[in-house]
């Protein structure tokens, strides 16, 4: 009996662990906080990287809204007889003679009348400040108008230009009375002048659809300046890229999935594909410039080259992703094609190809989406450009010269005038608003055709 | 079956991707940064005016656009060449070399460089060639010895200037104005406070030699080369306000609501003083254009002449209301252009 106790291991375990279920050892107190302490982390992660997704958006949308409003100045301008057709003859080889310079005195000269109609009697006010709150922009509005009217001469019309950058920016809150006395292209009393303008309701702040439309504009027409030919460029740029990556792409990964022989030849073309998805982009651009434009003369700064480019650069992603969810598609459903008698291109084209579609597709479009925000490689082919003539309908199009959405963005930031700063905000929101899109009918097309085994 | 479409439609592009070798009907421009923002403006204007299409303006420094001039003649090459500084001699061989020989000179007008910060920093004023070069070079003459640069504030400059840090933010290589700023400020700095007679008489070097030398910018870290635009510089000025960059007029009084531009030896930059040659920093700029393409690309000589048309680039135009002083000998441009001159056979 005295030997009871004389075991060596159940006294040493019994009072030191009372394996009680409502008090917890001190191993399973340090597991549960580490536990704790490690899901603090992920929180931790995930709060930075929300906080720093908001402020991203908050700035952009804070800098870029208001380039989707602008200022206008509705007034009657006269169109003198005198000065846009001195033979009096409306011959149009005539007119065309009047260059932009002739029709802006016209309308320096309406917006001065204007403001003696409005009878304001603001200190300092020169006719010089009054011409030049509106934008350069207006004259070659006016001169086009005249030159498709040529029998609206003599007459006088009414008329909405745009108001110079710098207005535009005061009535936005960019420009203030303070820097304005600082500023050298505009004056408090051009902003005292707007505010009677505004109040006389012939300045007006609407929604600017010349954003969207407008061809770029140069450094002294920051209101004038739209995303028009970008918008196009990176359309026409991802029809390229669509066309060309997505059949080029399956059809590769299909052969090497399906029916290459496994040897050191797929091995190396395996290795050289994974490896060209992480090559940056510039030195596809390097390589477009060499083959495309120097070897195959295609044409400077066209959309075309763009999209070959492009593709080159997202095919890697293509075949990857397609080859992954070819991967995916469940080995008893080819044998059991394969088992009732079917070919092997029978099974892939009738059975795995369809169910692996929704893959593909995720895949190829996250691809274009990546594709859509690339600059580096249009920087050697000509497309970061000034580019103010609308590209034509493809096929033709494809060759004529533009830009697309983040060369438009690099442009703007550029420029001195800060009202592009503006712009460059608006145009980042209008890609943000394209790749949501994008990927928003991934996840459609995932979801429509997604299978579950 | 959806495939084979797809594969048929894109040999189809590839098939006319292999033929249109469509003509061009826009003239092509290459070139300087700082030219950029007036060549806009002439091709906007261009495009208003006349039915030729607008010009297409690419940037990317002057040296990268006469690189793309001198590639060849032909459709696929630009008809135009914006540059910042005129063309040297090795570049004027690499094109010969390609074919491309008859280059039309056309000077536009002069721009000035400004030394500019932050509105509220400190009171950087005034500055003269000399305290530039004593405050950036990388090895002054001390006491008749060449040792690393030891000033570290404008103070140990020149007692006149803020005691701040030295820190200023300068072109880099790329750009054309980089080499006005090694000639116009470092170098006259350098003759200036007698540092460049001292290395060649009393050091004994070669002129070549004492000139790299005065032209060479201290490394370590006082001064920054800003290879973007001067945006950049701007933005790095807002983050550090003690710090002077180097402007181009133009984007000066883009920005004086932001800026305060210092005096260089005691002139004020403007397109009148630099018009009249009292402010020291300027330089020409210039664009170069291939003759061969005349007649071939539509609008080209229309767009050349137009650019130095007096409407535009002369008084009271778009470029000089933009900040390019003009140049007085416009005319002499005007001409050169009308009887096609290039630079052998002109001047």
């Amino acid at each position: 009996m005295t030997d009871a106790s004389a075991s060596p291991v159940s006294p040493a375990a019994a009072p030191s662990a009372p394996s009680s279920l409502y008090e917890q050892s001190s191993r399973t107190k340090k597991r549960n906080a580490s536990e704790k302490r490690f899901r603090a982390y992920g929180l931790t992660a995930i709060a930075v990287g929300l906080m720093s997704l908001v402020v991203l958006l908050i700035s952009i949308l804070g800098n870029g809204l208001p380039s989707f409003k602008q200022t206008y100045i509705v007034m009657d301008v006269e169109l003198r007889a005198d000065v846009l057709d001195k033979n009096g003859n409306r011959d149009p080889a005539d007119i065309a003679k009047v260059m932009t310079f002739g029709y802006t005195p016209l309308i320096k000269q309406a917006a001065q009348a204007m403001v003696q109609e409005m009878g304001s009697d603001i200190e300092g006010l020169t006719d010089k400040m009054i011409g030049d709150m509106i934008s350069k922009e207006a004259a070659g509005q006016l001169r086009n108008y005249v030159m498709k009217n040529p029998d609206m001469i003599g007459t006088t019309q009414q008329f909405k230009f745009l108001a110079n950058g710098r207005i535009d920016g005061y009535f936005k809150g960019r420009v203030t009375m303070e820097s304005a006395a600082l500023d050298g292209n505009v004056t408090p009393e051009q902003l005292m002048a707007a505010d009677e303008m505004a109040a006389a309701g012939y300045m007006t702040t609407a929604i600017n659809p010349g954003f969207l439309t407008a061809p770029d504009a140069s450094d002294q027409r920051p209101e004038a300046a739209g995303l028009g030919v970008a918008i196009l460029g990176s359309v026409y740029m991802m029809l390229v890229v669509l066309v060309l990556a997505l059949p080029i792409g399956v059809a590769a990964s299909i052969y090497l999935e399906e029916f290459a022989p496994k040897n050191w030849v797929t091995d190396v073309i395996e290795v050289n594909i994974s490896n060209l998805a992480a090559v940056p982009s510039i030195v596809f651009g390097i390589l477009g410039l060499a083959i495309f434009i120097n070897f195959a003369h295609l044409p400077q700064s066209a959309p075309v080259v763009g999209g070959l480019v492009l593709t080159l650069m997202t095919l890697p992603t293509i075949i990857i992703s397609t080859r992954a969810s070819l991967k995916s598609v469940p080995p008893s459903i080819k044998d059991a094609a394969l088992g009732v008698g079917a070919s092997k291109m029978q099974t892939v084209f009738h059975h795995v190809l369809p169910l692996a579609m929704p893959g593909i597709l995720t895949g190829a479009i996250i691809g274009l989406a990546q594709a859509l925000g690339e600059t580096a490689p249009l920087l050697l082919i000509g497309m970061v450009a000034f580019v103010r003539e609308y590209p034509g309908m493809p096929p033709e199009g494809l060759f004529d010269p533009s830009t697309a959405l983040p060369v438009q963005v690099y442009n703007w930031t550029q420029r001195s005038d800060p009202a592009f700063f503006e712009r460059a905000s608006g145009a980042i929101i209008v890609l943000l608003v394209m790749l949501v899109l994008m990927n928003l009918v991934a996840i459609i097309l995932r979801r429509r055709f997604e299978r579950r085994w | 079956m959806k495939l084979i479409k797809l594969s048929a439609s894109a040999l189809a592009i590839a098939a006319i991707s292999a033929t249109a070798a469509s003509a061009r009907d826009q003239v092509q421009v290459a070139g300087s940064s700082t030219v950029l923002p007036y060549a806009n403006i002439v091709a906007e204007l261009f495009g208003e005016n006349f039915d030729f299409p607008t010009p297409v303006v690419e940037s990317g420094g002057s040296s990268a656009g006469l690189k793309k001039f001198c590639e060849g003649v032909g459709e696929n090459t630009v008809d135009i060449a914006n540059s910042s500084r005129s063309i040297r001699e090795k570049e004027i061989k690499a094109c010969a070399e390609n074919g491309v020989t008859d280059i039309i000179e056309v000077r536009i007008g002069y721009d000035g460089i400004v030394f500019a910060s932050d509105i509220n920093g400190p009171a950087y004023t005034a500055f003269t060639e000399a305290q530039w070069y004593t405050a950036l070079a990388q090895e002054i003459v001390v006491d008749g010895a060449l040792v690393t640069n030891p000033n570290t504030t404008w103070a140990d400059v020149d007692a006149s200037l803020p005691a701040e840090e030295i820190q200023a933010f300068i072109p880099g290589t790329k750009h054309g104005t980089r080499e006005v700023f090694e000639e116009k400020v470092l170098l006259a700095g350098c003759e200036a406070t007698g540092a460049l007679d001292a290395m060649m008489n009393e050091l004994g070097m070669s002129e070549d030699d004492a000139e790299t030398a005065c032209m060479s910018v201290r490394t370590d870290g006082r001064s920054v080369d800003i290879d973007g635009d001067y945006t950049e510089t701007l933005a790095r000025i807002e983050s550090n306000p003690t710090g002077v960059g180097v402007f181009g007029l133009s984007f000066y009084e883009n920005n004086t609501s932001k800026l305060k531009v210092a005096t260089m030896s005691g002139v004020s930059p403007s397109t009148e003083t630099i018009a009249t040659g009292e402010y020291p920093v300027s330089r020409p700029l210039f664009f170069y254009i291939k003759k061969a393409h005349f007649g071939v690309i539509p609008g080209l000589k229309e767009y050349a002449s137009f650019f130095v048309n007096d409407a535009v680039a002369g008084p009271g135009g778009p470029l000089s209301e933009y900040g390019l002083t003009p140049d007085p000998e416009l005319g002499a441009t005007q001409s050169m252009i009308e009887n096609e001159e290039t630079m052998a056979s002109g001047s």
